[in-house]
């Protein structure tokens, strides 16, 4: 796994000056390195070089906190790539302010992106000042739980409905040599899947008073002092699963070895490329079957500012194919994202994506907390939940006065 | 350089002058680039630059919140263990093998280039074949799970509080090598009549080592310490490749702290006063041992 990785990135560096040989070939950055997210992107690429540009593939390995830095640096070091992924929210932020971005509004209005992006609030986060710096490409959801039907039938058990049959079951599951519960090492995942169970236990309202209002009293109270608690449960029962990254842990749940995971709609592409079926091979429980909403975070493209006018042009051909309503289809079903547009038809999508679809169609949604919270605040959140996770003698009561303090200091 | 004596001209400016023209960029490169870029950061680490740095003053807060995260002063710790560790044990165990391998022994060059090996490798590299080695599921354990000792139980990477030790012996792995080989070139310049006179005396062999020789390398002593307390300061590719400062953040190290806040978390005001303070702490290590050295009397 790791090799491969490696030489995906070397690959990346040597195709790096290739591509500057031809002004309409446009390097695109990214961190979409496992296997589903991969094909997904390859949509991507087929769909703009079918415009007559070239896409030249600039995947970094390693996940975003790996990749960004690297993006960041090369945007700051005066070498841009021709457009860039990141998150969209509040990561680009001081790029866009310090002018390093491009303007994509012309292109939003010609296309009308104000009308057919849907929820509203995704366009909302790549405006700054009035003015739009990014193009959305999919709404990413953290607020699921991967079951696999197979290590329930293994232990003898009924697959849960909700995360509290889940943590009944973790016995059984443990008896049958069975992790219960797969959290990769990575700090993002620990803090993810604690935003995920405060969204599902304590409720939206509370999940915007803390991350949105970053109200210290609401930190510190009952409330959350309950998500701690099954924060706690989730800490013993993933105990054992000795892996790093999300798509090792993902493949435990594939392969039975676990009994679920908390991740992202990212998960399912996964699923997807191991041709395993929603329903029958695995299950998934929107807002751990507890609460069932999901937040609209995301991947969008930004744009460096270029010189060279050709490419420049390039940029803009990149941003409306990107949003093209085809485009958006054929990329979302391969990444097991939502499509960014209301209007596209997802007749394809397998059960989960339809449940997705369903929760957006309704309303229930909430910003990300990529949205909400500056990087800084992210990661001490993710310091502090990695120590929690991997260190037993941390008492949810101590981990939740570190949780209030950073709330407290947030912005 | 081939000293031209410039002889009859007094002027000191000019003597040795292509010398003195040749060494200008050098003189350039560590006034602007290590003197100036050290002076920079230390302004910016008083300021709440975030993703670029930025004049907005706020005083002493960044060290105060830096000296209030957990994961800072786990950092700390961790490098101090790994610090005095590392500094015995390669000075220690590198002594040892150069002693053994001044035996006059047969293969000498094959031992040497067998523990001199790893040293060619990475930090990188190193980390990830240790990963390995250390995996429970595929390294040590399972092995010897697999000759029969079923409750075999070492998995020191993924146990919070000794993960900071299996970072150690990779990192000893990879180092003790070239100290080895320091040493080594130390005790062949120790002249051969002192061994013979010890011998007339009959003076034990340990005792020679102990009494005479490594008084007589102190030279040699000092050059692998600076070597090794470089190492152990910068210390950085060989957590991120082993345990990416996991579980948790037990393993985490100053270095690494230094680079996700002022990368992943973009604020590089925290990250600036983060590497002031590893600079302060060579510089408390440094600056006394560089005075007793250089300062006090002149050696030749």
């Amino acid at each position: 796994m790791k090799l491969r990785l490696l030489a995906a990135a070397l690959a990346a560096t040597v195709v790096l000056p290739l591509g500057m040989a031809n002004a309409a070939d446009l390097e695109v950055t990214h961190w979409w390195t496992s296997g589903g997210e991969a094909a997904a992107v390859a949509e991507l690429a087929k769909a703009f070089d079918a415009t007559g540009n070239k896409w030249v593939d600039g995947a970094i390995a390693g996940s975003g906190g790996t990749a960004r830095p690297i993006m960041v640096s090369r945007i700051t070091g005066g070498d841009p790539m021709g457009a860039t992924q990141f998150n969209h929210g509040r990561q680009a932020e001081e790029l866009v302010q310090a002018g390093l971005m491009r303007d994509l509004t012309d292109v939003a209005t010609k296309e009308h992106w104000k009308d057919i992006i849907k929820p509203a609030s995704l366009l909302d986060s790549c405006t700054i000042d009035g003015k739009i710096y990014c193009a959305p490409v999919n709404i990413h959801s953290w607020q699921w739980l991967w079951l696999s039907n197979a290590a329930f039938k293994t232990a003898g058990i009924e697959v849960p409905k909700n995360w509290d049959e889940f943590v009944a079951s973790a016995p059984a599951l443990e008896k049958a040599g069975i992790v219960p519960l797969a959290v990769g090492g990575q700090p993002w995942q620990s803090a993810g899947a604690f935003d995920v169970l405060m969204v599902a236990i304590a409720g939206k309202d509370t999940f915007n008073k803390v991350f949105g209002d970053k109200d210290e009293a609401v930190a510190a109270g009952p409330e959350i002092a309950k998500v701690f608690k099954a924060a706690d449960d989730a800490r013993k029962m993933s105990k054992g699963s000795n892996v790093q990254d999300w798509n090792q842990a993902t493949n435990l749940v594939i392969t039975g070895k676990a009994g679920g995971q908390i991740m992202g709609d990212w998960a399912q592409g996964e699923f997807q490329l191991a041709g395993q079926k929603a329903g029958t091979d695995y299950t998934c429980l929107p807002g751990l079957g507890v609460n069932e909403i999901i937040s609209t975070g995301g991947d969008a493209f930004y744009f460096p500012l270029l010189k060279d006018e050709e490419k420049s042009n390039a940029q803009e051909v990149l941003a409306s194919t990107l949003l093209n309503p085809k485009t958006q289809v054929a990329f979302n079903l391969k990444k097991g994202s939502l499509p960014v547009r209301g209007d596209v038809d997802l007749a394809a999508a397998n059960d989960c994506m339809k449940k997705g679809l369903e929760i957006l169609a309704k309303g229930n949604v909430i910003q990300g907390t990529d949205q909400l919270l500056s990087a800084d605040s992210q990661k001490q959140k993710e310091d502090l939940f990695s120590e929690f996770f991997a260190n037993a003698s941390m008492t949810p009561e101590d981990a939740q006065k570190r949780f209030a303090d950073i709330i407290a200091s947030a912005d | 350089m081939t000293g031209h004596a410039n002889a009859g001209r007094p002027n000191q400016l000019l003597r040795n002058l292509q010398s003195k023209i040749a060494t200008i960029p050098m003189i350039l490169t560590a006034v602007v680039i290590f003197l100036g870029g050290t002076l920079w950061t230390v302004f910016y680490s008083f300021t709440n630059s975030k993703l670029l740095p930025r004049l907005s003053f706020v005083g002493l807060d960044q060290y105060e919140r830096l000296w209030a995260a957990p994961r800072w002063l786990i950092s700390i710790q961790n490098l101090a263990i790994y610090g005095v560790f590392s500094l015995i044990f390669s000075l220690v165990i590198g002594f040892l093998l150069a002693a053994l391998m001044d035996q006059k022994i047969r293969f000498e060059n094959t031992f040497r280039t067998i523990f001199l090996y790893p040293f060619a490798l990475s930090f990188i590299v190193t980390g990830l074949v240790w990963q390995w080695i250390l995996n429970p599921e595929f390294g040590i354990q399972s092995v010897i799970r697999s000759l029969g000792w079923s409750s075999f139980a070492f998995d020191p990477l993924y146990n919070p509080s000794i993960v900071i030790y299996g970072i150690l012996i990779a990192a000893l792995w990879q180092g003790t090598g070239l100290v080895m080989c320091l040493m080594l070139a130390g005790l062949r310049g120790i002249d051969e009549d002192i061994w013979k006179a010890s011998r007339v005396d009959g003076i034990p062999m340990w005792k020679t080592y102990l009494f005479i020789v490594i008084p007589m390398m102190r030279a040699v002593f000092i050059t692998t310490l600076v070597i090794i307390a470089s190492g152990i300061v910068r210390v950085y590719d060989l957590v991120v490749a082993q345990t990416s400062g996991g579980p948790g953040i037990a393993s985490e190290v100053p270095a690494k702290y230094v680079y996700d806040y002022m990368f992943q978390a973009q604020n590089l005001g925290q990250g600036f006063a983060a590497s002031t303070m590893m600079l302060l702490t060579v510089a408390i290590i440094v600056v006394p041992w560089a005075y007793l050295e250089f300062g006090g009397r002149k050696r030749g």
